[in-house]
């Protein structure tokens, strides 16, 4: 249509040549009728085709119990159990590795392969199954008992081998005969409640808090007499029993008169499962799994 | 609105088109424009360029599995992708600058599809002759010599498209090993893959499709629109002058045209530019070349279908002087477009000099913010990653500066060094210890600053980033 620019487009008239038009008229602009190219409608009975073929050879058409499972055996179910196989198969000498070499020579220098894999492998790991408790930064939770694991204060110990046996082995639980085990004895009852109140006083003493001097020299009485054989003498503590140290900064339930006054009375512990599952029924970790959250774990911060 | 006494047909099949050979200076910048980018598009890859030892010397690479790009002496890593968006909104703004100061140049020269279509057109006239020569061949019945001229027509396309697409997967492997790969049945199955749809879009584009493409397909010509005003520069006929047009002897009521239809016969997307300007026109300006060569012939001043914009058809309607050129194309519209494309390559210019061969980025550890040591100290964690751009192996030393007492520890590493082998990035986990009872152990926040310098070139650079403390308000 040559465009008349002096007319209203109400006004513009089709000229000879002009396609019809759809007969469509928006505030006046029509719209020609043109008509489609014919290989673009070929290229639509192509797709036509094509979407049959495909709904014959892919799954596609839902029935009651899962989809038509087409021709070709596609699955994606399939396709990722055999990525997950490829890469185990990938992964299986480095996993050999792992678990033939010292502990301690999984490390930047010595390995470099096998440390990357353990940090990488035990952080996915860790998020799995650890984290549920000592949170997804391993940071724990201390309103739970669950200890932070980037620190240098240790309960078991912080070496690598340590961390290893406590993954393992788990602690005081019923599954696995070499579980790290102990029990603080409750002392509500055994102790006078003047004893107890000193012993609290005696421990914010040792720990360098504010406490009430006067009680002090009796408390040390009761933490020598009922304290001292898992915590020692000092107060440090006792890895091997994992008994806690408590001269440090870092409480487990907290470090405040009332907390401290709680743990004494009724005792506190934690317990945490056995993952190896060469060590027993329950265990849930390979090896190779368990080698790589002790490094990772190591690698925190806290590592010995 | 006209009744059609036979109803419509919905769809329509094609109009074949045979353009016909046309010679003028239209056509010869057109063919200098072929030449350079197909010239570009197909030599570049094989361009040598040493950096030294440690990385290709190939000197356009697009190695993606390494994540780097290389162009001649500049090199992108992935976390300078913004290079790669720079120059692409340039290539935006520089498309939006040429069509609202000429109209769609892009498409009459310089774009893919017109450029390939023209050459198979050139090949295509080459093998079976001009305009008239392929209409009575497309005319004629099947026989041995329409069949051989077809096939070696196709042939060659078949040829000049696997060059096509070859030449493309040159730019994302090392040329000369890839090559060799290729003959040899050695190269990755994607490379193929690859070659085997260019070859066929090229194909199936520049020898079929053609003008349908661009009439169907490309959404360019719906959004030029846009660019486009009354000052654009574009092709049109100047039917004040030819009109009325006739093909008589006797010229005495007669426009300048003489109806030959050359310019109709050159027409690559077949139409008629005497019935106005029409989507269908790629402004590859042939028709011109084939008018002028015609007014020539009957002594009339060239012009008759020319380069003009709308204000000039209404200014010489009018009788008035026509605007020149210049006013045309410098006005607001392209100046702000110019500025637009100016400031980004200006920024990105100044951007790729003072970038450095290091680069570090910190980002600090959240979860937990910070950590008490047992002897009440507090520690924060960071991830710093260090990019070694330079084409060495370096030590890195990372150093903080704070007016704390800060400590700094490196996770599995003997002393504050690091190495990160040449071209690569690593990942280092930094300790920062506040000592018991200091002011930054107690406060919320205190901002300090990492250095990391290479220790070979002495280079330095920081990042600023802040330590978490106890709170103890
Ligand atoms: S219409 Fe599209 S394909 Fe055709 S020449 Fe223009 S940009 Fe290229
Ligand atoms: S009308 Fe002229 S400028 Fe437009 S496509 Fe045809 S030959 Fe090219």
């Amino acid at each position: 249509m040559t465009e008349d620019k002096n007319k209203h487009p109400e006004e513009q008239v089709l000229m000879e040549g002009d396609p019809d038009t759809t007969g469509h008229s928006w505030d006046g602009i029509k719209e020609f009728n043109n008509p489609l190219p014919r290989w673009w409608l070929w290229t639509f009975y192509a797709c036509i085709v094509w979407g049959i073929g495909y709904t014959v050879l892919y799954p596609a058409w839902p029935l009651i119990n899962g989809a038509t499972p087409g021709m070709l055996g596609f699955s994606t179910r399939a396709n990722v159990a055999d990525e997950i196989q490829r890469f185990d198969d990938m992964n299986a000498d480095i996993r050999q590795r792992i678990t033939e070499v010292e502990l301690a020579a999984i490390n930047p220098t010595d390995n470099p392969d096998l440390y990357n894999y353990a940090i990488q492998g035990g952080a996915a790991t860790f998020a799995t199954w650890c984290s549920q408790c000592h949170g997804s930064g391993a940071a724990g939770v201390q309103a739970s008992g669950y200890p932070n694991l980037l620190d240098d204060d240790w309960l078991w110990g912080g070496t690598i081998d340590e961390v290893h046996y406590t993954i393992s082995h788990g602690i005081r639980n019923e599954d696995d005969l070499n579980a790290r085990y102990s029990e603080m004895t409750a002392f509500e009852g055994i102790l006078t409640e003047e004893e107890i109140g000193a012993v609290v006083q005696y421990v914010r003493n040792i720990s360098g808090q504010e406490h009430d001097g006067a009680l002090v020299e009796l408390g040390g009485q009761v933490f020598y007499d009922n304290c001292a054989a898992c915590h020692m003498d000092d107060g440090t503590g006792d890895q091997f029993l994992g008994a806690p140290n408590l001269t440090d900064a870092i409480w487990l339930y907290g470090g405040s008169e009332d907390a401290i006054e709680y743990t004494v009375r009724n005792a506190r512990f934690g317990v945490m499962p056995p993952w190896s599952a060469d060590a027993s029924e329950v265990g849930r970790l390979s090896e190779a799994e368990v080698r790589s959250v002790a490094v990772y774990v190591h690698s925190l911060g806290g590592g010995q | 609105m006209s009744a059609t006494e036979e109803p419509q047909k919905l769809y329509a099949s094609r109009e074949p088109v045979f353009p016909k050979r046309v010679s003028g200076r239209f056509r010869n910048l057109k063919w200098v424009i072929m030449i350079v980018t197909l010239g570009i598009y197909y030599v570049t890859p094989w361009i040598r360029w040493d950096r030294g030892p440690n990385l290709p010397d190939q000197a356009v690479l697009l190695d993606l599995g390494g994540r780097r790009f290389f162009f001649f002496w500049i090199e992108i890593w992935p976390h300078e992708f913004y290079f790669v968006a720079g120059l692409l909104i340039m290539a935006g703004l520089g498309l939006f600058l040429f069509t609202s100061a000429l109209g769609r140049v892009w498409c009459g020269y310089s774009c893919p599809q017109t450029v390939w279509t023209d050459l198979f057109f050139t090949v295509e006239r080459w093998i079976e002759g001009d305009r008239n020569a392929r209409l009575r061949l497309w005319r004629q019945g099947w026989d041995f010599h329409k069949i051989r001229l077809r096939l070696t027509k196709y042939i060659v396309w078949l040829l000049i498209a696997v060059a096509t697409g070859g030449a493309w997967v040159f730019y994302f492997a090392d040329a000369p090993t890839l090559f060799i790969q290729l003959v040899t049945g050695q190269a990755a199955f994607v490379a193929y893959t690859t070659i085997g749809i260019l070859t066929f879009t090229t194909f199936v584009f520049g020898g079929f499709m053609r003008e349908q493409v661009c009439i169907y397909m490309c959404p360019w010509p719906r959004i030029q629109a846009a660019m486009m005003d009354e000052d654009t520069i574009t092709v049109a006929y100047r039917d004040w002058r030819g009109e009325p047009r006739g093909k008589g002897k006797d010229r005495e009521n007669l426009g300048d045209c003489i109806d030959c239809n050359a310019c109709v016969n050159v027409c690559p997307v077949g139409i008629d530019i005497r019935d106005g300007q029409q989507l269908e026109c790629i402004t590859c300006a042939l028709c011109i070349d084939a008018c002028d060569d015609i007014m020539a012939k009957v002594g009339k001043p060239r012009g008759l279908i020319d380069y003009m914009a709308l204000t000039d058809e209404a200014n010489e309607r009018a009788g008035n002087q026509k605007k020149s050129v210049w006013k045309h194309i410098f006005r607001l519209r392209t100046i702000i477009y110019t500025v637009l494309w100016s400031a980004i390559g200006v920024g990105l210019t100044v951007l790729l000099f003072i970038r450095s061969d290091i680069d570090v980025t910190v980002a600090p550890v959240r979860n937990p913010q910070f950590v008490m040591l047992s002897d009440g100290s507090i520690r924060n964690t960071y991830d710093v990653r260090i990019r070694n751009m330079t084409h060495e192996n370096s030590v890195f030393e990372i150093t903080l500066v704070s007016d704390q007492p800060l400590q700094i520890e490196l996770e599995g590493q003997e002393n504050n060094t690091v190495e990160v082998p040449v071209d690569s990035t690593l990942l280092q986990r930094v300790y920062v210890i506040a000592p018991a009872g200091s002011a930054a152990a107690d406060e919320n926040l205190t901002n300090f600053r990492f250095w990391v310098e290479d220790l070979s070139t002495e280079t330095r650079t920081y990042q600023d980033t802040t330590f978490f403390g106890r709170d103890l308000e």
